[in-house]
């Protein structure tokens, strides 16, 4: 069962790739519709019945699909593990991976490239759900690296644009960088195992053999690989980029797949972490500098799917705060409802965008309220919940980390979190304010939303309020189901209940805080912010890392490869190999020079050949 | 009597008609230089005969002379069929098998 969940998107993905290529005049028919979200759907009615299974007895399900590479000790299969971390996480992934096809139905209609759109989509899924339920690395690497292609082939989807196809390499180019490191860190874990198995499971037996530097390295160079694929500094310049793609497929990218696949890594190496806690420091630091620099670009974007875009790297930010420092559900669980609200914004994002004839400016936008009453409801909530406003489903997982990050008594990465937690709620309800309160022109016709763009707005606005009190904690009365589900082996410090109460009280009225003061700037008559100030003019060029980047990287490569293509090439390598063949040639010229076609000449060199082989035979024989 | 003297009327025969057939140009006359290299050797070989008192060089010669007949009759009859063909005896018309300078 367990491998049909994996395998069904990408034969969908192989069927609707193949129609669309022979029978490219079929547009917009009823089969992408059907086969592009029947698949999905079942995979996600298979992953609840996996998950009802693992309700009723707890176990782990394996599946082997067939055996790949048999080397010696090298045995890698194509096997499948659902255990509970991961069967939570096919679970929020197809069920919203659903949802957002039935929405792209709506959001893709009349695109004529309607049946790829369903083909990578399918893909896309396939890929991730490969990347969690992988039982060894490797298994979990190749869909890691599915994930990368398929992005890279949604975000340059509209390829005639010269600007997406630019953004999808560089998304590609920034993943491979990461790639790098988790390749590595798998090969450094299989040399050093020393072919003890290499499933999760073996590794997790025996990975007290290995010393604390092995571990650090390998811990490390994970990190790199989650940090390119989640978009965390330094390797996060291509997720704003990104947005180049249909909406639907940010939605996808930032909710339910990709981005966190970081987390859920991290998350699966859980039983190495716990073992370098200074690692895993470092990855809070990362997690909490990534939350503060994204929110900070956030604060002073204009452009709707950016600041969405942003939001996404800061609440990742987060996951990454609460995976490093040993909360493991916690971050899990951020991961599970920041999916719901993350996806349901950029549908509302993506349904503002059609409505107004895609415009994505959000102070071009304004006065929306009325004319889309169900967008607005179901962004509002989104926002609620995504500002940590209680009982709205980021409340719980944010106050879980910040606890978490209170508790272990890292009071500085409290704070950025916190202050994040601020800026979280000011950008968001600038957006807000900005697209649905402000005034807006009177003179614009709105396009009709159709029903099925419409309808898993509502659905998922319904679980960004409620899917929070899974794991609502002690404190508020809940037992952290959730967290006790999934059984990472977190560390867990304890804060009495008064402290905690404190703590959310503080949270939420840093978010309300938020909220005010941005209802103050850009409910009536918002501006975009100018660069008037050295501060504003570094955030709005945001702090010129892509610049930063051109100038260290970027371009000394460029640099390099000229001078290999304008002097080592041709004239070092080519010279070498030119002069040789012209040597040949000049060779071959003076030996044509003998072929004169007068008898007389031929006969003298007869007569000079045989003179001196007479002359050599004479002297060998000792005549002269 | 020395046979050395007719040595070197062989040798010096020889080198004439090896001149012969380098400089000149004429079908005939290198043919001609031909004949006479193949006369110096017969000269070679009857001098050998007398010399070592043996009848084996003769005898070589003589089947030399029928040999060179025989050639005769071929080379002029190629002669002939030149001349026909390129209307001049001259051996510089015969290059169809030469070179060409610049197309290596």
């Amino acid at each position: 069962m367990l491998s049909l969940i994996v395998v069904l998107p990408f034969l969908s993905a192989l069927f609707l790739g193949g129609l669309y290529l022979s029978r490219p005049q079929l547009q917009n028919s009823f089969i992408y519709t059907a086969v592009g979200i029947a698949s999905p759907a079942i995979s996600a009615i298979l992953s609840f019945v996996v998950l009802l299974r693992m309700f009723a007895d707890g176990n782990t399900v394996y599946e082997t699909l067939f055996q790949w590479i048999d080397i010696g000790s090298f045995q890698i299969a194509v096997a499948f593990m659902a255990d509970r971390l991961s069967v939570v996480m096919i679970s929020f992934i197809t069920l919203i991976g659903t949802l957002i096809h039935i929405y792209a139905a709506g959001y893709m209609r009349g695109d004529p490239c309607y049946g790829k759109f369903f083909s990578y989509f399918n893909l896309f899924m396939g890929s991730m759900l490969l990347l969690v339920l992988a039982d060894n690395p490797v298994m979990m690497f190749v869909g890691w690296e599915l994930v990368g292609l398929s992005s890279y082939l949604l975000i340059g989807f509209y390829h005639q644009d010269h600007a997406n196809i630019t953004a999808a390499n560089k998304a590609f180019i920034l993943n491979r960088v990461g790639d790098f490191g988790f390749i590595i860190a798998i090969a450094l874990l299989f040399v050093s195992l020393e072919g003890s198995g290499f499933t999760f499971d073996a590794i997790a037996a025996n990975i007290s053999t290995l010393s604390t530097e092995q571990l650090t390295l390998i811990g490390l160079l994970l990190f790199v690989g989650a940090m390119g694929k989640s978009a965390q500094i330094p390797l996060y310049v291509w997720l704003p980029d990104a947005m180049a793609g249909p909406t639907p497929v940010s939605a996808l990218i930032h909710a339910a797949t990709m981005v966190t696949a970081g987390v859920y890594m991290v998350a699966r190496y859980s039983f190495l972490y716990v073992e370098i806690p200074d690692v895993g420091l470092f990855i809070a630091y990362i997690g909490a500098a990534s939350a503060l620099f994204a929110a900070l670009m956030a604060t002073f974007e204009s452009d709707i799917k950016k600041i969405l875009a942003y939001s996404t790297m800061s609440q990742l930010g987060y996951m990454f705060i609460a995976v490093g420092l040993g909360a493991y559900s916690s971050g899990i669980f951020h991961v599970f409802t920041h999916a719901f609200f993350k996806a349901l914004l950029f549908m509302g994002a993506g349904a503002v965008i059609i409505a107004l004839h895609h415009e994505q400016n959000i102070f071009k936008m304004g006065a929306l309220k009325k004319a889309l009453p169900v967008v607005y409801v179901s962004m509002f909530i989104a926002t609620l919940a995504i500002s940590g406003i209680p009982p709205f489903a980021g409340f719980f997982s944010k106050d879980a980390i910040l606890m978490a990050a209170f508790s272990s008594e890292h009071y500085d990465i409290w704070a950025v979190g916190l202050f994040t937690a601020f800026l979280t709620a000011f950008y968001m309800f600038r957006l807000l304010f900005s697209v649905f309160f402000a005034e807006g022109s009177k003179e614009r016709t709105l396009q009709e939303l159709p029903g099925s763009m419409t309808r898993p707005m509502l659905f998922l606005a319904l679980g960004s309020a409620t899917v929070g009190f899974l794991g609502l904690n002690e404190a508020f009365g809940g037992h952290s189901w959730f967290q006790h589900f999934l059984s990472l082996p977190d560390v867990v410090h304890e804060v009495s209940h008064s402290q905690e109460y404190m703590l959310a009280a503080l949270s939420v009225a840093v978010a309300l805080m938020g909220m005010g003061l941005s209802y103050r700037m850009f409910a009536h008559n918002p501006q975009a912010a100018k660069s008037d100030q050295w501060l504003k003019t570094l955030i709005i060029k945001k702090f010129y890392v892509d610049e930063l980047y051109d100038v260290m990287l970027v371009k000394p490569l460029l640099l390099l490869s000229r001078l290999i293509a304008t002097v080592i090439d041709p004239k070092i390598v080519d010279a070498l190999i030119m002069g040789l063949s012209k040597s040949y040639l000049l060779m071959g010229r003076g030996f044509a020079r003998l072929q004169t076609g007068r008898v007389g000449d031929y006969a003298l060199q007869i007569l000079i050949g045989v003179s001196l082989m007479s002359t050599y035979i004479l002297f060998k024989l000792g005549m002269m | 009597m020395t046979p050395e003297p007719f040595f070197f009327l062989a040798a010096l025969l020889f080198s004439i008609a090896l001149v012969g057939v380098v400089s000149r140009r004429n079908l005939f006359v290198i043919y001609m230089s031909i004949e006479l290299m193949l006369t110096s050797t017969s000269l070679v070989l009857v001098i050998f005969s007398k010399v070592l008192g043996s009848a084996d060089g003769s005898v070589m010669a003589l089947l030399m002379i029928a040999v060179i007949a025989a050639e005769a009759a071929l080379f002029l009859a190629m002669i002939i069929h030149l001349y026909r063909r390129n209307r001049t005896l001259d051996s510089e018309m015969c290059d169809e098998l030469k070179q060409e300078a610049n197309n290596a």
